[in-house]
């Protein structure tokens, strides 16, 4: 649909954290920028907007991906959750409590998509999938401090507290592990 | 942002048919979106071809293995089979990028991504791959990450992908929608006069899947950046070598960071077939490749860098370090 000054528009049906929603969205708009100015969704953040920074990571389809580098129009039919999705109702997730736990964060404004790529990067390592630091051989890797910050490396802090997230990971993976 | 159209395509040839003017084809996303974000890619209509039936890792009964070009990198990185056999593959993709951007990053994608140059990526720097005719920042600009073999001076520029320096060390063609196969060797081209190409193909081909030839020798991919993870290659090596009695049966390399395409070292190779396969080999064939080498102001450190980088690679595959066949 073109509206008369050369911008597109289409309708596409995305279900956000469980809901389902139709909507009308300029073809030039990015995932990011319609959870966070369409839905209000403004917990996934925007760092970079180039998909260097991973603040606006969040889980497409069940992985997790950069929202600044997804087009919304490309994501008709596709399941999207959040960091607003991550805890059931006041419970928060394992992650989430580790995340407390460990003081995993200073300012807060990388840690939701510390918060979708970690869980994300769970869900791969329980499927054995391999990482650059993984030695050859099947089998779920073991998750060391070398694979998680392998793992999260496309997740950037400024304050520095890779140590604290490190730690908080590694706790929640042990738990998953149990 | 340019306004532009979008359709999803349902079939190669549908996509192939819609693809006129300004059109781009779209896969992940993970490349496209951000040059269209900093006005470096303009296209008037985006052509989704994700959707297609390019998903899926084969292997044929001549035994080649056959990746559609719809796979995600991530899901070529961790397919058993690769793993296993084409290890040299799967490295050099958990080498680029990161866990996000792997899953959503697609392998004709990845084949097509643009330099990282950052004079390409600013549109107020001259550029002739941006704008042809306009000039090279780079070239008497910071020019630490750039080229210092094959380039002119139109163009200094580093094709990024790690994966195609796996893929070109392997003897890898591409599928392309109503053409021949072409190897990856034919597929990429240096700037000669003409930087704004990085591939010999048409508009509207359409990379439909990658072939691998059966697989045969050990191979690893080794990748020396300014830190440790999620950072584009200073350089890197892909290299497979085939030992026996002692002796260099056959190898081959390819070199990532230093050309305006996959560098393969050609001359490495003719060198070191048939000599004992030592240390000794392995240097005087790195340094034989590196002869031709034009380092420019910044990045003189990439000839020792690539010379070393290629005979440790060799060493430990001759001493049965990285993978196997």
């Amino acid at each position: 649909m073109d509206s008369g000054d050369g911008v597109v528009h289409a309708e596409i049906t995305v279900t956000v954290n469980g809901a389902a929603r139709r909507l009308r969205v300029d073809t030039r708009v990015s995932l990011l920028d319609l959870l966070r100015e369409e839905l209000g969704l403004t917990g996934a953040k925007k760092g970079c907007d180039h998909g260097q920074c991973g603040a606006c990571t969040v889980l497409l389809d069940g992985r997790r991906a950069n929202a600044c580098l997804a087009l919304a129009v490309a994501q008709d039919g596709a399941e999207v959750v959040t960091v607003e999705g991550l805890a059931g109702g006041d419970r928060l997730s394992p992650l989430q409590q580790a995340f407390l736990d460990e003081d995993a964060f200073q300012c807060g404004y990388c840690t939701p998509g510390q918060l979708c790529s970690a869980t994300g990067m769970l869900d791969e390592a329980a499927r054995g999938r391999p990482s650059a630091v993984t030695p050859p051989g099947d089998g779920p890797p073991e998750l060391d401090d070398a694979e998680i910050r392998e793992r999260m490396s496309g997740n950037l802090c400024r304050c520095g507290a890779y140590v604290n997230i490190v730690a908080a990971v590694r706790a929640a993976a042990g738990e998953a592990a149990r | 942002m340019r306004p532009f159209a979008y359709e999803r395509a349902t079939t190669a040839g549908a996509a192939r048919a819609a693809h006129t003017g300004d059109a781009a084809y779209l896969g992940g996303g993970t490349n496209l979106v951000d040059l269209m974000r900093l006005g470096v890619a303009v296209p008037d209509r985006l052509i989704d071809v994700s959707g297609l039936a390019h998903d899926r890792i084969e292997r044929r009964d001549d035994g080649a293995i056959v990746i559609g070009a719809g796979v995600r990198n991530s899901d070529l990185a961790a397919d058993r089979t690769v793993r296993a056999e084409l290890p040299v593959l799967s490295q050099a993709v958990l080498a680029g990028a990161s866990g996000q951007i792997r899953n959503q990053a697609t392998t004709g994608g990845n084949l097509l991504q643009r330099t990282r140059c950052p004079y390409f990526q600013d549109v107020t720097k001259p550029c002739n791959k941006r704008e042809p005719g306009s000039g090279c920042a780079a070239r008497d600009g910071e020019n630490h990450n750039h080229a210092i073999l094959g380039h002119t001076l139109t163009c200094v520029a580093t094709h990024p992908s790690d994966m195609a320096v796996a893929l070109t060390a392997l003897d890898a063609s591409v599928h392309l929608h109503g053409r021949d196969p072409l190897p990856l060797a034919e597929l990429y081209r240096l700037p000669h006069d003409d930087a704004s190409r990085d591939t010999t193909l048409a508009p509207g081909d359409l990379i439909t899947a990658v072939e691998v030839p059966p697989p045969g020798m050990p191979s690893a991919y080794r990748k020396v950046r300014e830190r440790a993870s999620y950072a584009f290659a200073l350089v890197s090596a892909a290299v497979a070598l085939d030992v026996a009695d002692g002796a260099v049966r056959g190898c081959r390399i390819a070199l990532g960071g230093v050309a305006h395409r996959p560098w393969r070292a050609y001359r490495a190779e003719r060198l070191l077939t048939g000599m004992p396969a030592t240390e000794e080999s392995f240097r005087r064939a790195a340094l034989a490749e590196m002869e031709n080498a034009e380092p420019l102001r910044d990045n003189g450190y990439k000839v020792p860098l690539t010379a070393n980088l290629v005979c440790r690679t060799l060493s430990d595959l001759a001493s049965g370090e990285g993978g196997r066949p």
